[in-house]
């Protein structure tokens, strides 16, 4: 194990246009981030539909931690950690339910869905305890952004609003693929493990540079129109965000094309419900505006990925042990639009899909690629000389360029040093 | 009801045409496999327990037949960088049972199998309940539908990516 940066050496393995790769693969350098990164920032943890009845919980996670999801008496959202608050055992063993309290096998401490601790076995012997101090542990701040639920450890800091900042305004715009304004996370996770450092999927989720070659076995036999949106030619553009927020702003590119729902490779002809529903609830201009653009391709950092049609919750569990989780984007009102989201995130994404047994086959050979040490350093520079502010001041570069990347390492780079 | 003399001939077909299946799968003969299948076959392996509805819930494969030869032509372009190289394969099957007759004539069958699988990533061991749904068709045993409920597809598992 390599000793940890000292707070000097955070600057000599992120440079401006390269990263050691001692960050991928040092045991200390996950574990720091694990303290610095996923139990202080804002972390993505699960969305409001998933649990949308009194009394309805969801098992997710904040890195390695299990977390209970629950919607209390009250209808109020919580974040619980999956924690007897006495000797540690697991209070909840299934993936989802609907539970107004939670009973720990052990010693039968019992647990309401709020949190607290609401009776214990043979309570004579803790005469005089205060059960407000035996609660289960919660996480500390609960945000939700257009029912997508965050958590932060942290007492303090930024809020979820900020933290999101510029990036808040893709969430908005994928609401506005329903002609409800809503998301709905119905469909169920894969749940694909990969054998890599949790940064090479981030970074990969915007990296536009991949496409043509990683997925060109797919692209040449299902006849599609992806490939030109990473090509050389191509009008689309990468985008960081700040707070590490990153895009791939393929909007340039659909606007060209100019024709509703050509974003998903259809027509309005072929989804006439979800389209008049839409006219209906946009108005003419909008609506064709909202179904030429389509939905952003944008991953809110450190774990949310939000892929046109699916989603990603990215969950690291040891230094080269990650899961991806990831579900078909439903959108509320549009169940023709949706039955088609599902049938091909089934075909593009989890274990054995089209696109992401690549991707993750890339994830696991850069993790043992990177364990060589000559060159020491991940190259980042393409389309450094060529980036450019857009009108809302946020660094742009061409589709292929590591705009991303050398966002997500300078706002990376801020957390890990300390103040 | 087939006689127990016409139940033992299928029983043996049967187990000869998932012998020569599982052998196709571990030796990476996407064509031959893809010509088991009927014009309408149905190929599911679902994600998080046995009884999902695949019309409403992720599945980590639910291919019609269009989307098996899509999955099949992918294998062949030697491109497919998970399986660049090829997975190598050895399974066991057994436990085959012929199931209750369905009603179009299909022949129900059940099956277990463990899979080893050795790839660059390290040696991984798959474990299945299999059912089908077999159909003669021009006199040879084809595949309307198989399901494969890995035991545990509940939780995070590493790319699938060869045939299972």
């Amino acid at each position: 194990m390599n000793v940890m940066p000292r707070v000097s050496q955070w600057s000599d393995l992120i440079r401006p246009d390269r990263v050691h790769g001692s960050l991928y693969t040092d045991p200390a350098i996950f574990e720091a981030e694990l303290q610095n990164i996923w139990y202080r920032g804002w972390v993505y943890v699960g969305h409001e539909t998933e649990v949308p009845n009194v009394n309805d919980y969801v098992v997710k996670s904040i890195g390695p931690q299990s977390v209970i999801m629950t919607r209390d008496e009250q209808g109020k959202i919580n974040l619980l950690l999956n924690r007897c608050s006495h000797r540690g055992n697991q209070v909840c063993s299934y993936d989802r339910g609907n539970a107004r309290s939670f009973t720990c096998p052990f010693h039968s401490w019992t647990f309401a869905n709020d949190g607290r601790l609401v009776g214990y076995a043979f309570p004579d012997g803790y005469e005089g305890q205060d059960k407000s101090h035996l609660a289960l542990g919660r996480v500390t701040r609960v945000g939700s952004y257009r029912g997508f639920v965050f958590g932060s450890f942290a007492a303090d800091g930024p809020t979820l609003k900020e933290h999101l900042g510029g990036a808040a305004e893709t969430i908005d715009r994928l609401v506005r693929t329903s002609p409800e304004s809503e998301v709905e996370i119905t469909a169920g996770f894969l749940k694909h493990r990969v054998k890599a450092n949790w940064k090479f999927i981030l970074e990969n989720e915007c990296d536009g540079y991949h496409p043509a070659f990683v997925h060109t076995s797919i692209f040449g036999v299902a006849d599609s129109m992806i490939g030109k949106l990473y090509g050389g030619a191509s009008s689309a553009l990468t985008r960081d965000y700040g707070n590490g927020h990153t895009e791939i702003d393929l909007r340039p590119e659909f606007r060209k094309r100019d024709q509703p729902m050509s974003w998903f490779g259809t027509s309005e002809e072929r989804l006439s419900d979800y389209s008049s529903k839409m006219r209906t609830a946009y108005g003419d201009t909008a609506a064709r505006e909202i179904m030429i653009d389509g939905t952003p391709h944008v991953m809110i950092f450190p774990n949310l990925f939000i892929a046109e049609i699916q989603m990603f919750v990215i969950q690291p569990l040891g230094v080269d042990d990650s899961v991806q989780h990831v579900t078909a984007l439903q959108f509320k009102g549009a169940p023709d639009l949706n039955r088609r989201l599902r049938q091909q995130t089934m075909g593009s994404v989890g274990p054995a899909g089209f696109l992401l047994a690549d991707d993750s086959e890339m994830y696991e050979r850069c993790h043992r690629g990177v364990l060589a040490r000559n060159p020491e350093w991940i190259f980042l520079g393409r389309g450094e000389r060529r980036e450019r502010r857009d009108e809302h001041g946020f660094t742009v570069g061409h589709v292929t360029d590591e705009v991303p990347s050398r966002g997500i390492w300078t706002h990376y780079r801020k957390l890990m040093e300390p103040a | 009801m087939l006689s127990r003399e016409s139940s033992a001939a299928l029983m043996s077909a049967v187990t000869g045409f998932l012998y020569r299946e599982a052998r196709l799968q571990d030796e990476h003969q996407y064509e031959a496999w893809e010509k088991l299948w009927t014009d309408d076959g149905v190929y599911w392996v679902p994600a998080n327990g046995a009884d999902i509805d695949p019309e409403r819930e992720m599945s980590i494969i639910y291919d019609n037949r269009s989307r098996i030869a899509l999955r099949v032509r992918q294998l062949m372009t030697g491109k497919h960088f998970t399986q660049t190289p090829q997975s190598n394969l050895r399974r066991l099957v057994s436990n085959i049972e012929l199931m209750d007759e369905q009603p179009d004539g299909d022949i129900a069958v059940a099956s277990n199998s463990l899979i080893f699988e050795s790839s660059l990533r390290d040696d991984t061991l798959w474990a299945a309940r299999n059912e089908y749904r077999l159909r003669h068709v021009e006199g040879e045993l084809r595949i309307a539908y198989k399901k494969v409920v890995l035991v545990n597809n509940a939780k995070a598992i590493y790319t699938l990516s060869f045939l299972v």
